[in-house]
């Protein structure tokens, strides 16, 4: 497939996954066709082009689909080559990012999703405390990939800016709705100011949802997947 | 400057193994040094401070750790010998999936069929069976999942090989009697990839080593 083929991004805007891909195609200057998903209602498309997982976001590049944020991300970096990198260039900083990009998915972001998942004080706190401390670990980890330089990728936005700035607008969300702070100028004070830097980025703009428009669908769709009591 | 080579790891890793699998593809010289996951060493936590895991590649002094990382890693840099992941962009994103899909999907159900029973042990049974049949699909009629030639996806799923005696014995089933294949495929990458033979341990070995941990458990 070359770089000139069509190019579909199966999606939902509120997903950050999603949020991923878009900024990537973003940075390379692509257009792209944003297909809508219903997340309550898979489509017919979305079951047929992912099979394995039935989850978006998918990227179907010709007639060829492409499964999961960060393989499609890195796809996005392979194809369009001729754009900005995403990926480093050296090996060593890339098994770095692929590695903190995996933890950030796989760990941390079991932490965060607890926080929204139940309405009970304890779990939520421990879930809370856990999102907190993961998020120490980032901050570590951002100091020491940016090494001086505005993003994780130093001076341009790289994968694992994508990785983590796709979950920005649902930890605002979550601060707001649950009364809390995760990203904290005491304790994350780097990653508080690079989560700014992120999200007025060009290629981040239009991309990010705005906050009363996540609420407001966070208010819809979150007592629905917890399953709660419907109001009396 | 001379490579210095070191990979933090446990013999019965399923995650370990795919690691030595490609350091042999690549005619990596390196050492081995044998981790306690009870009492873990200092040089593991030094070189793994958030997840205090093996696989540890430890290549000139700096840390690499999870296995696929590391895998596609020594991929990058060892790029003449024997490459591991396809060169066009769209196979490649497909390798990535399967190999994801691996370390996901079938490792959680295999450890689910040896850690539950009765009922649960039933349900789960039938799960890995699917899972093992999807595998078989998505191989096809090739000789790897990487095509003609031993790959990336076949790394990150034949180190489960020295797993199966565990999981059959657990759940009281033949793999091969249900995905003949899949029993076809790893046997041919035994048979053909000396990094394979030379990687897996015996898998009654891993039996013995999950019995007495179960055993052990029982006695808490």
């Amino acid at each position: 497939m070359g770089e000139s083929d069509e190019v579909k991004l199966l999606g939902a805007w509120p997903s950050p996954l999603a949020i991923r891909a878009r900024i990537a195609f973003n940075i390379k200057n692509v257009n792209y066709d944003f297909i809508q998903e219903d997340v309550e209602a898979k489509s017919e498309l979305l079951l047929k082009l992912n099979p394995v997982h039935k989850r978006i976001p998918v990227l179907v590049h010709g007639d060829k689909p492409i499964c999961e944020s960060l393989i499609i991300v890195e796809y996005i970096d392979d194809v369009w080559s001729s754009g900005p990198s995403i990926l480093p260039s050296d090996p060593y900083d890339r098994a770095i990012a692929r590695f903190w990009a995996t933890y950030i998915d796989e760990k941390w972001f079991s932490y965060f999703k607890g926080i929204n998942a139940t309405l009970q004080e304890k779990p939520k706190k421990a879930a809370v405390d856990q999102t907190v401390e993961g998020l120490l670990v980032l901050e570590e980890a951002f100091v020491k990939c940016s090494d001086g330089k505005p993003f994780f990728g130093g001076d341009q936005i790289g994968y694992l800016d994508l990785a983590m700035g796709g979950y920005l607008a649902w930890l605002t969300v979550t601060e707001n709705m649950n009364g809390i702070k995760l990203l904290d100028q005491a304790k994350t004070p780097q990653l508080l100011k690079w989560a700014e830097r992120f999200r007025q980025h060009p290629a981040v703009i239009g991309v990010m949802p705005e906050t009363e428009r996540l609420t407001e669908y966070a208010n819809y769709i979150l007592p629905k997947m917890r399953g709660d009591n419907p109001p009396k | 400057m001379a490579e210095e080579i070191i990979l933090l790891d446990f013999w019965a890793s399923m995650f370990g193994m795919r690691v030595r699998i490609a350091l042999a593809e690549k005619g990596i010289k390196y050492e081995y040094k044998e981790q306690d996951l009870v009492n873990k060493g200092s040089l593991l936590l030094q070189m793994n401070p958030v997840h205090k895991k093996i696989p540890v590649l430890i290549h000139n002094g700096k840390p690499i750790c999870e296995s696929l990382v590391i895998v596609e890693y020594l991929d990058e840099v060892w790029k003449g010998e024997a490459p591991l992941l396809p060169s066009d962009p769209c196979q490649r994103a497909h390798a990535r999936f399967w190999a994801d899909f691996m370390g996901k999907e079938v490792y959680d159900v295999g450890k689910k069929v040896y850690m539950s029973k009765g009922e649960e042990q039933e349900a789960t049974k039938k799960e890995f069976f699917d899972t093992l049949k999807l595998l078989e699909g998505e191989l096809g009629d090739e000789l790897y999942f990487g095509g003609d030639t031993f790959g990336f996806v076949d790394i990150s799923l034949i180190t489960f090989y020295s797993w199966f005696y565990t999981y059959e014995t657990y759940g009281k089933f033949s793999i091969e009697a249900e995905c003949p294949k899949l029993i076809a495929w790893a046997k041919r990458c035994l048979l053909n990839k000396n990094s394979v033979s030379k990687s897996l341990p015996d898998g009654k070995q891993v039996y013995e080593l999950v019995s007495e941990l179960a055993r052990k458990l029982e006695r808490k």
